[in-house]
């Protein structure tokens, strides 16, 4: 029903998309795979009108299309479901859907006819969507399914799902691969975007993979693994899970008591949270964003005061420390907000590099930066840490997200830690760089750090941990030993079910 | 005796109230209308003053106030087309340019001023309707039913403007591309239209306001409206961006204002203090604001410009 030919799109620069041939038929689920910047969300919005290719051509149901904004697209049978939903919080799910539409009384609204067509749509495909509630009232699952309900309503027979499961729990992944299947089923054409590899085997029928624009493979799942998968997306082989060098766990680093914190709406974020991480030993912490992991995260930091409560690094009460003093006693910290919290953007690398040691020697004496030393150790760190630059004095906020991930990573890492605290390391990095991220944490078992690992990727917790502690409500649910892991029961405790037998270990 | 005599003066207090509210009601309902829509426009003040020029000078030519009000509206359009396309067209900071319109018109206008009138001579004012029966009742009817046109317009427009942004496909363009402009365009709604639209609406309104100042004041002299544009932006704070809410806000203000001036005709106030209690609403309003307006919040996009795909 579509069919995409010799696409080719080019910005200042870059060719995001290089005769690029895509098709989707009636009743399929076709996957668009790729890292970021491989140009899976160019082409998508060049379907979507959002964009408009400088070659190739579009024929929707065999006739060729010129698409040239999204009520084209729309009115072509192409809906989208957004990454970052397209909704208006403050409005009812029924206004959202009007948004936008002819209605039938212009110009006064008609809510109540899109009402009853939301409850029959809702009905018809067990999507569960209230036409009254507002948006803000929903859960992350909801909204997206009020996304769907949007798509289906303008009669969209290709739907394109952009990271559609990056924001869900496994379960209410689950969930969406049925309704997706169900939506196959009714002769719909799906594309899915995706670079979760386990969730593309599972749900695809067709896999398309992207790479710098270009097409690198067409294939099924039954005609390939996720090892090929990752090597079509990378163009090389890809370790999925970094070696592990198990390391017989030390001295408890650090030791958290019974701590409240208060999120940023005044009530408790974190509540009555207790656990220890040993060195030589990495304890994931996994759970669905939201549930207090940024609150623990900056009150181990110093970032935010804690209520009540006990925080141990390194034998040191650190509880009412400075974030400066906590450094100072063996904390390194890689934020979640890597551009808000980690680096400074328009500074150069070196200066990002040594932003912790500015003031001491030998990177400053006597009030003067010390520019030779400060070059010569920037150097050293970027070829270490394998970060891809023009040089060091490159503004910061030019590189890739991995790039900036990797040069605070080596700014934290050469500081030594006892303990790493370590934000959604690899959210928005590509799996080149993200696999680098995975090994440096995981060799700092043999450094003897006790590292903690905050991450929302369920297999990037899996891939890492020692250990992995799930958050809800500010709680940890349950604290599992990798080799007893399994998505499910990991998932199981993220919805907040209290697991039988798993122990609450402190 | 003095029962009656009191009376008197409450009924008049209310009546002017109503009458002084006026102006920024209607520049605070065009304010928030833009503003819901995710443009903030700071020029009300100078929109208002060029407005209240247009129509003085008009009314001084014609002696039609009615043609008056046409001109301040005509004004305000005008206005609007242009802080549109700075703010919609070429992306200016809407703070600083607000500044600038503000600026702009209170020069402007008082050049126009000099230019073509020099020596202030009154107009003809607005002259009350009479409406049969009700005008006639006791009490209400000073209070509620001998006012100018401009009164009843200011206050109908207040039900009108709830409808259209609760019931219809403009209001609820207006309210989601002040929440998410995103959205509205990835479903096909223009969000620079939809803007241009309530940024000329909204500046239309403070024209008409400014008209209604001079026509009722039947006067123009420099700076005429003495930050009024400012109070009504105040107004859209503290009114939560509700048209109602916008009312009530002006209401508050226009009372106190003409209780402060009662009192100065009787003497309560000390002459010498009068310049105080004329600070008296601004102070009230400020104190409002910061118990009203911080449970609201305001739209989402406000002061956003809106770049697709960034």
């Amino acid at each position: 029903m579509l069919q995409m030919r010799g696409i080719t799109k080019r910005f200042p620069g870059v060719l995001a998309s290089d005769n690029v041939n895509f098709d989707v038929r009636a009743g399929e689920v076709h996957t668009l795979l790729g890292e970021n910047g491989a140009g899976k969300s160019t082409l998508m919005k060049i379907l979507y009108g959002l964009y408009q290719q400088d070659e190739g051509e579009i024929l929707l149901h065999g006739e060729p299309v010129r698409l040239n904004s999204p009520a084209d697209a729309i009115s072509h049978g192409v809906g989208m479901i957004h990454q970052h939903f397209m909704l208006v919080p403050t409005l009812t799910v029924a206004e959202n859907v009007a948004l936008g539409l002819q209605s039938g009384r212009a110009p006064f609204s008609d809510l109540k006819n899109v009402s009853k067509r939301i409850t029959e749509l809702s009905r018809s495909f067990g999507l569960h969507v209230f036409p009254d509630e507002y948006v803000w009232q929903l859960s992350v699952g909801e909204r997206q399914r009020v996304e769907i309900i949007k798509a289906l309503y303008r009669d969209a027979s290709i739907l394109i799902l952009d990271e559609p499961t990056a924001v869900l729990t496994p379960s209410e992944v689950d969930d969406i691969f049925v309704i997706f299947k169900r939506l196959a089923a009714d002769g719909r054409g799906l594309v899915f975007i995706s670079h979760k590899l386990k969730e593309v085997l599972e749900l695809s029928d067709r896999i398309t993979v992207l790479r710098h624009g270009r097409v690198t493979g067409d294939t099924t799942p039954a005609q390939s693994d996720r090892h090929d998968l990752a090597r079509l997306m990378v163009g090389r082989e890809v370790k999925l899970a970094p070696d592990a060098h198990a390391v017989q766990p030390g001295e408890p680093l650090l030791v958290i008591e019974n701590l409240f914190v208060d999120g940023d709406r005044g009530k408790h974020a974190v509540q009555g949270l207790s656990l220890e991480v040993r060195s030589g030993e990495i304890l994931g912490i996994a759970g669905i964003s939201g549930n207090g992991q940024r609150e623990l995260a900056e009150a181990i930091a110093g970032l935010r005061p804690s209520q009540s409560g006990k925080i141990t690094l390194a034998g040191h009460d650190t509880t009412r420390c400075k974030p400066r003093q906590i450094r100072e006693k063996g904390l390194s910290y890689v934020p979640e907000e890597r551009m808000k919290d980690g680096a400074v953007g328009e500074f150069d690398i070196k200066e990002n590099i040594i932003l912790l040691n500015h003031d001491k020697e030998p990177f400053c004496s006597k009030g003067f930066l010390q520019f030779g030393t400060i070059a010569e150790h920037s150097r050293k760190l970027v070829k270490a840490y394998a970060v891809k630059t023009p040089s060091i004095d490159t503004t910061t906020k030019n590189l890739s997200g991995g790039n900036i991930q990797k040069v605070i990573m080596a700014r934290e890492l050469s500081a030594g830690p006892k303990v790493l605290l370590a934000s959604q390391p690899t959210r928005g990095v590509d799996i080149g760089a993200a696999e680098y991220i995975h090994e440096r944490i995981a060799r700092q078992r043999e450094k003897g750090t006790a590292s903690i690992v905050i991450s929302e990727d369920l297999d990037e917790v899996m891939a890492l941990s020692d250990r992995i502690a799930v958050m809800f409500d500010g709680r940890i649910m349950g604290i599992i030993p990798r080799k007893e892991a399994t998505r499910e029961s990991i998932g199981l405790l993220m919805t907040g079910e209290q697991q039988h037998g798993a122990k609450q270990r402190a | 005796m003095v029962d009656s005599f009191a009376v008197l003066i409450i009924v008049s207090t209310i009546a002017s109230g109503i009458r002084l509210a006026t102006p920024f009601l209607l520049a605070s309902l065009g304010e928030a209308l833009g503003q819901r829509s995710g443009v903030l426009n700071l020029g009300v003040d100078g929109v208002m003053l060029i407005g209240a020029f247009g129509a003085y000078y008009t009314v001084l030519q014609t002696n039609n106030p009615y043609l008056g009000l046409l001109v301040g509206i005509g004004v305000g359009v005008i206005m609007g087309v242009f802080y549109g396309f700075i703010t919609l067209y070429l992306q200016a900071e809407q703070g600083v340019s607000g500044i600038g319109i503000y600026l702009f018109g209170l020069g402007m206008s008082d050049l126009l001023f000099q230019k073509f009138v020099g020596t202030p001579r009154p107009i003809l004012p607005f002259m009350p309707l009479h409406f049969p029966v009700l005008s006639d009742l006791p009490v209400v009817g000073e209070m509620l039913f001998q006012h100018s046109i401009i009164v009843y317009i200011a206050f109908g427009l207040v039900p009108v403007m709830g409808f259209i942004l609760k019931h219809t496909t403009y209001g609820l363009n207006i309210r989601a591309i002040g929440e998410n402009p995103e959205a509205a365009d990835s479903l096909g709604v223009s969000v620079t239209a939809t803007r241009y639209s309530a940024i000329i609406i909204g500046n239309s309104l403070a024209g008409l306001a400014g008209a209604a100042l001079a026509i009722e004041l039947g006067i123009f002299q420099q700076n005429l409206t003495n930050a009024m544009g400012f109070i009504a932006i105040a107004l859209v704070y503290f009114g939560a961006w509700s048209p109602k809410g916008v009312m009530i806000g002006s209401l508050v203000f226009g009372l106190v204002q003409a209780i402060v001036l009662q009192c100065k005709t009787f003497g309560v106030i000390p002459r010498s203090a009068s310049d105080l209690a004329a600070m008296a609403p601004a102070i009230i309003t400020i104190l409002a604001l910061v118990v009203v307006a911080k449970r609201f919040k305001q739209p989402s996009a406000l002061t956003k410009p809106y770049v697709r795909g960034s």
